[in-house]
């Protein structure tokens, strides 16, 4: 391991989490958009031309009001939750290949944090270990409502992680591996695995709704029913963190949705315009973010399209039709 | 070499976590460390070179028998109160049982001879290539009756989950 591996792979790290955070920024920014256009109204537009600086005036929003930690709870464990939430929405990020390797003077430099040889299940890990914030946070608030929250969100995770699992290993079935940099690869020009497994694309994309604790399956923040669900106690910058993991969680499925079923970095009859594989690896990076852009605008439409599902609802659709 | 030293970081870390799993007052925060102690335990494997034993064992023990455990434990909402209240005999007759096996495990730990590995370590033994090669070939048969085990498990699960039978 020389020095300047360790450098490339730490600056790729930095640029990847930045990346992941500004994305989910503007990703509050264009559910307000997208939410505004789909109800005919205008949406933010004070702060900044279009209104393009409200994330950042709802940044320094969050970070500037009182923080209130309530006296009966679990002040450690209160604020271990929302940094769980934080922490596990960013560790997904290092198994996404972003793109196909640069050759820059006979050195290959891969746009991928690390190629794992068991990439998927380190995401499906990483994924399951996202229920640890909630349920500790809806715990620590000592309050009713936090509590059938955070047992909600936990008990619906768990049941679409099934079904999650299961559309996995068809994946897995057909590409023959489970190394996400070889997934990618194997999707070249027309073969993306959705032509392959439209059925497992379709479970796949039902359990991200349900895995990013998102309408319809909001189930957890149903402000009619539980006040504000697992976060109803939170104020400040924590519950900041509880609504940007989600911003987070989108945009990492988004990319993990590209990257399983719809060819990753790959454009089909690119070749035939570019040579320079290079400039194809720079290429890539933009389809790949083209793709992650669509599937986010997807979530979203759901979001305001979708009513609410009805709690045991919720439950027969991830527990009996398996 | 980094390896040793972070074998004996993650071998403090695992058996600190174990006893602070026994000490704590509050039965939430002991499965926390339950928790953290599989992940120490996850490290080791990682330092095996055995990623998708790690990977598995994080996904089964952490992701999803934890979590239940913490389910069950959050809803019963133990604390002092409804903490039942052994009697004094209960708690000597455990100590004295306890202290006996304590006992019994020194005595069979002293008496017992040091293992010396016969075949050199393979690094790549625990990379899923190889592991599924050894489990379609040389272990077949215990793989595959270990899934019908797994089987008659879920089918009883099942079977108890219903609410009526017809």
């Amino acid at each position: 391991m020389t020095l300047s591996f360790l450098i490339y792979k730490i600056i790729l790290v930095v640029i990847v989490f930045a990346v992941t955070l500004v994305v989910a920024m503007y990703s509050t920014y264009a559910e307000r958009k997208v939410a505004a256009f789909l109800q005919d109204r205008i949406g933010p537009n004070r702060a900044g031309p279009f209104g393009i600086l409200q994330p950042l005036a709802d940044g320094i929003k969050m970070f500037m009001k009182e923080e209130v930690i309530p006296g009966a709870s679990n002040k450690t464990l209160f604020i271990i939750g929302p940094s769980l939430v934080l922490l596990t929405a960013c560790m997904t990020g290092v198994v996404i290949p972003w793109g196909s390797p640069l050759v820059i003077d006979g050195t290959v430099y891969p746009l991928q944090i690390t190629d794992v040889n068991i990439g998927i299940l380190y995401l499906f890990g990483v994924i399951s270990l996202g229920v640890y914030g909630i349920m500790i946070g809806g715990w620590a608030s000592n309050n009713k409502y936090s509590l059938l929250g955070a047992m909600r969100a936990s008990s619906q995770m768990i049941s679409y992680e099934v079904a999650m699992g299961l559309s996995i290993i068809a994946l897995v079935m057909t590409t023959g591996t489970l190394s996400l940099g070889q997934i990618a690869e194997q999707q070249h020009g027309w073969h993306w695995n959705v032509f392959v497994q439209p059925l497992g694309f379709f479970i796949f994309i039902i359990c991200a709704f349900a895995e990013t604790n998102r309408a319809p399956f909001d189930l957890p923040e149903c402000e009619t029913e539980l006040v504000g669900g697992y976060h109803t106690e939170y104020s400040s910058m924590k519950l900041g963190f509880f609504l940007f993991a989600e911003y987070i969680n989108m945009f990492i499925s988004s990319a993990v949705i590209a990257t399983f079923y719809f060819g990753g970095y790959n454009m089909p009859f690119i070749e035939r315009f570019v040579q320079d594989p290079n400039w194809l690896a720079i290429l890539g990076v933009v389809f790949l973010f083209m793709k992650i852009v669509f599937f986010i605008f997807v979530f979203m439409w759901v979001r305001w399209t979708l009513p609410r599902f009805r709690y045991d609802q919720l439950m027969n659709l991830g527990l009996l039709f398996k | 070499m980094i390896t040793t030293y972070l074998f004996y970081f993650l071998s403090f870390l695992a058996i600190m976590f174990a006893l602070m799993v026994v000490f704590s007052k509050n039965p939430v925060h002991s499965v926390l460390y339950l928790v953290l102690t599989f992940f120490t335990i996850a490290g080791h494997y990682v330092l095996l070179n055995a990623q998708f034993l790690a990977a598995v064992h994080i996904i089964v023990y952490a992701g999803a028998i934890m979590v239940l455990f913490l389910f069950v434990i959050m809803l019963l909402n133990l604390n002092k109160e409804t903490e039942p209240h052994k009697s004094v005999w209960l708690k000597a007759s455990a100590a004295v049982a306890s202290g006996l096996l304590l006992v019994v495990l020194v005595g069979s730990l002293k008496s017992a001879e040091t293992i010396v590995a016969t075949n050199a370590f393979d690094p790549n033994i625990g990379l899923i290539e190889n592991l599924g090669k050894v489990l379609f070939s040389e272990f077949l048969l215990p793989f595959e009756v270990s899934s019908v085990l797994l089987l008659v498990a879920m089918v009883g699960a099942v079977m108890l989950g219903k609410k009526s039978i017809k």
